[in-house]
């Protein structure tokens, strides 16, 4: 916080409610869309296209497309969707625990946190379909009355994460609504066009604000956010059993579903903050995402590092502590093996760079936080893809020991859904107010920044 | 009774004053309309149904039990399948299907019970043709009091209080 900063959570001196709707709602409604909005919508068109073509391509011709092999039956698929379901988890993740921990400072960026989860989610819930082998049969994992007089298998991690995924999707959707629910008011009421009028008065239901309104409101948000914490735990611990439920040596671990949980957190963390500082950028919301934000939510990202570091030598300790033969192989193919360059790779990423964080200089610093947020991010991508990549490469029977050859499918199904991911963002910061107006109003009347 | 008042309010303190003064002269405050939450005025005008935690519980738990059954009737009864001679009734991942399936059924649950709760949707309400109503999601706190008997009396008060515009409400 600098010295010319008044509130800790409110740039500005003053920051009255008018200024405050105006910030968020009139480049919406009165400005248009700028160049730097055009720049990155045709710079991310062709990754668009590029998702389209290859989950086309993979419904098409199969999954022999990606550089699985009868070995390594598990590839990119798996581990972009551990990735992207974990930066799913973290939005709601972040959004409920600090409102049940009464941190104010949330109303600036939850609202983009809980959108970060619906897209991120979304996209998740792409990569177990494409990599079913048989995605024409994807429904059957619901249990519907069919002539056939089949039900889904219970004790399938597949079907578990149907449920799972499916559940949270429509979840965070109704949690995020529900806060965006005041927020479609102020849009009607400030709607300067008829076709604006009558599609935010339509998404607003008729919210008056009243007194009454808000009193069930609170209710509504924090049951929602109380059920949401052990939801989104719930929801990575199955990713996690998807792996632990196994048989095989370095899955079939305890530590997996809270192991997982941490990385969820860590990895969407890391994905909020290089949001806030787009959103803020773009947005000009620096009145509303001060410094202050930036500094806690390093610390947060400092402190799941020191957790997964922590989760890492656990993982290494139990294997030489439980004496299991294969469990002891795996470990010392992390860091003698086929993939160790990618093992030494994930722990500079993942346990290293973030300890810079422990300087405040840096955590102030955006250029350098951006930095260490995308290193989190490879390095978190890098930790899922060599957990299938380490076990499967390596499992009990010698010899069916192979190693894992990239494929340009799978190059693709990597990169390219990061351009849908921030189409979705620029959608939604053109049509929906994308920082929550009404706890900013909140929080700036707390701050004392209102009167 | 006559019509109730709507008065304007530039901050929530003088809004809460108000409410106050007109309680305290016998008017009856029947709401306010502001563009947060403000603590005062959720107690002042609690809600008489309260119902959307039961319905939660209810539907959540409901929901979740009746997914217990179908897996267990569907693996059991319906389609008895032996794989390496595990039990049919494995309960223990049984129940993790349900604790989703319950979490989803109370939030629908949930958000219904506070729509319903709200009287919402209604897209139209008499408020909204108010002169400046539409900036109670703005930046004005507006309360609603119906007068004991004449107006006059309580449109005093509230300019005294600070109102900046007092309008009388036809439903």
């Amino acid at each position: 916080m600098s010295a010319r900063q008044h509130h800790k959570w409110i740039a500005p001196k003053r920051l009255g409610y008018a200024e405050i709707s105006a910030a968020v709602s009139d480049p919406i409604q009165r400005g248009g869309p700028g160049r730097a909005w055009f720049i990155a919508l045709l710079g991310i068109l062709p990754l668009v296209l590029a998702t389209f073509i290859a989950v086309g391509a993979v419904l098409t011709v199969g999954i022999g497309l990606s550089g699985v092999n009868t070995t390594v039956v598990w590839g990119f698929s798996i581990a972009n969707y551990v990735w992207w379901i974990g930066i799913g988890n973290a939005g709601t993740l972040i959004s409920s625990m600090l409102l049940l921990t009464r941190q104010g400072w949330r109303a600036s960026i939850n609202r983009f946190a809980e959108a970060m989860t619906l897209f991120a989610a979304a996209i998740a819930g792409i990569f177990p379909v494409i990599h079913l082998g048989r995605p024409l049969y994807a429904y059957w994992l619901a249990p519907y009355p069919n002539t056939m007089e089949l039900w889904p298998q219970w004790r399938s991690a597949l079907v578990w994460d149907f449920w799972a995924i499916a559940s949270y999707i429509l979840f965070s959707l109704i949690f995020w609504f529900t806060g965006l629910l005041p927020d479609l008011a102020t849009m009607r009421d400030r709607a300067q066009t008829r076709t604006g009028q009558v599609v935010y008065g339509a998404l607003a239901l008729g919210w008056r604000g009243s007194a009454r309104h808000w009193a069930v409101y609170e209710t509504f948000h924090k049951t929602m956010a109380a059920l949401a914490v052990p939801l989104v735990c719930s929801v990575h611990s199955i990713v996690g059993l998807d792996f632990a439920a196994s048989l095989m040596p370095g899955w079939q671990e305890s530590i997996f579903p809270p192991y997982f949980v941490v990385g969820a957190m860590y990895s969407g963390f890391a994905m909020v903050v290089m949001l806030a500082i787009v959103i803020r950028w773009g947005l000009s919301l620096q009145s509303m995402i001060t410094p202050a934000h930036f500094d806690a939510m390093a610390k947060v990202m400092l402190f799941a590092s020191i957790v997964m570091t922590f989760s890492y030598a656990t993982e290494w300790f139990m294997a030489w502590y439980g004496g299991e033969h294969a469990d002891r192989t795996v470990i010392g193919y992390f860091f003698t093996g086929d993939y160790r360059w990618l093992y030494f790779s994930l722990l500079f990423c993942n346990c290293l760079v973030p300890q810079l964080l422990w300087f405040r200089a840096v955590r102030l610093n955006l250029w350098l936080l951006a930095a260490i947020a995308i290193v989190i991010n490879l390095g978190m991508w890098l930790e899922r893809i060599l957990i299938v990549w380490n076990t499967l490469s390596h499992g009990y029977a010698i010899s069916l020991w192979r190693t894992y050859h990239v494929s340009l499918y799978d190059v693709v199904i990597l990169i390219a859904p990061l351009g849908l991911f921030v189409l979705g963002f620029l959608v939604l910061a053109r049509i929906l107010p994308i920082v929550s107006m009404h706890e900013v109003r909140q929080l700036a009347h707390r701050e004392g920044a209102a009167a | 009774m006559s019509t109730p008042l709507l008065a304007e309010f530039e901050t929530p303190e003088a809004l809460i004053a108000a409410m106050r003064q007109t309680r305290a002269e016998g008017h009856r405050a029947l709401d306010a309309y502001t563009p947060f939450p403000i603590e005062a005025l959720t107690e002042a005008f609690e809600p008489r149904r309260r119902l959307v935690r039961p319905m939660m519980a209810v539907a959540g738990f409901g929901s979740a039990a009746a997914m217990y059954v179908l897996q267990w009737y569907s693996s059991a009864i319906a389609y008895p399948l032996n794989s390496g001679g595990r039990p049919l009734h494995s309960w223990q991942v049984f129940l993790l299907v349900p604790v989703e399936f319950g979490v989803l059924i109370a939030a629908i649950a949930g958000f219904a019970a506070m729509l319903w709760s709200c009287g919402l949707p209604a897209l139209h309400h008499p408020l909204f043709v108010m002169p400046q109503f539409e900036r109670a999601s703005q930046d004005r706190f507006m309360l609603l009091v119906a007068p004991k008997g004449e107006a006059e009396p309580l449109r005093r008060t509230l300019e005294e209080a600070g109102a900046r515009l007092v309008a009388e409400m036809h439903a």
